[in-house]
């Protein structure tokens, strides 16, 4: 197994723990009712689960099990993998942190954080498929 | 890779970038608004992440990873697959943009069929291919 796909998958296990744990926070708030701020975590519950867990293990085992690009390339341009990994991360990362700030406290002022969040995702996704796109090949 | 399962993988891939695109059009635009017609894109965010991507990649890996047949046609009935494919972008494009676009009812729900469809041709499709090593 790649190194790649040991950090991808192990950070994917890190945010599932977390995910659940948001989950938790969410479903306390309902049955004991604690402070309605908690339900601001419902988006980043959502996107924990399916960027932080699902898609990473996904990207994690694509690297590793789709076809060899070439001899002297077998997982294609590995630059732009470590590029999706931190770009995902560093950006999922700034999501947590930045939309429950910009929901429960709007005058702040740091709605930029969700943008570069945005942003760097984005480019995370692409790089990704950048690197994967040229390893999907017919016979 | 057989070519339904590069078309698969690749079209999964294709929604994986726009799902991609419209999640950080619509993060962006609660940080720094822009335009709350993004918003309006949700419905079609969740469909291409969750149904065009996550779906149909585990359907694309499938055909190509599932068991084979020791005899032709090693991958099984590959006209089930192929409608498959076509019936879930198809239903997937008419869900995902019907929602947005606030089509009539009916769009969304003649996609969702459409995307039933497909999974029960995919189960035709993998259903005997799901067995023992050498079978």
């Amino acid at each position: 197994m790649p190194p790649l796909t040991r950090y991808f998958i192990k950070t994917a296990l890190i945010y599932l723990a977390t995910a659940l744990l948001v989950g938790l926070a969410l479903a306390a708030r309902a049955a004991f009712d604690l402070p309605a701020e908690i339900a601001a975590l419902s988006p980043v519950f959502f996107h924990l689960f399916m960027v932080g867990w699902v898609t990473q293990l996904i990207f994690g085992m694509l690297f590793w099990m789709l076809p060899k690009y070439s001899k002297e390339l077998p997982r294609g341009n590995e630059k732009l993998a470590w590029a999706a990994y931190c770009l995902i991360n560093v950006g999922l990362i700034l999501r947590v942190i930045g939309e429950p700030l910009v929901a429960l406290r709007p005058d702040l002022g740091v709605g930029w954080l969700l943008a570069l969040s945005a942003s760097l995702q984005l480019l995370g996704g692409w790089a990704f498929i950048g690197n994967a796109w040229p390893r999907v090949k017919e016979r | 890779m057989i070519r339904l399962s590069a078309w698969t993988v690749r079209t999964a891939m294709v929604y994986l970038g726009a799902g991609f695109l419209i999640g950080a059009l619509m993060l962006a635009q609660k940080g720094v608004p822009l335009d709350p017609l993004m918003l309006r894109m949700l419905p079609m965010h969740v469909e291409f992440v969750l149904i065009g991507w996550t779906l149909q990649l585990g359907m694309g890996v499938a055909f190509w990873i599932l068991p084979r047949f020791s005899a032709e046609p090693r991958y099984g009935n590959q006209r089930f697959g192929w409608m498959a494919y076509i019936l879930l972008n198809v239903g997937v494009l008419s869900t995902g943009v019907g929602q947005w676009l606030n089509a009539p009812p009916l769009i969304p729900l003649l996609g969702r069929s459409a995307e039933l469809l497909a999974v029960v041709f995919f189960a035709l499709h993998a259903w005997p291919r799901v067995k023992p090593a050498g079978a």
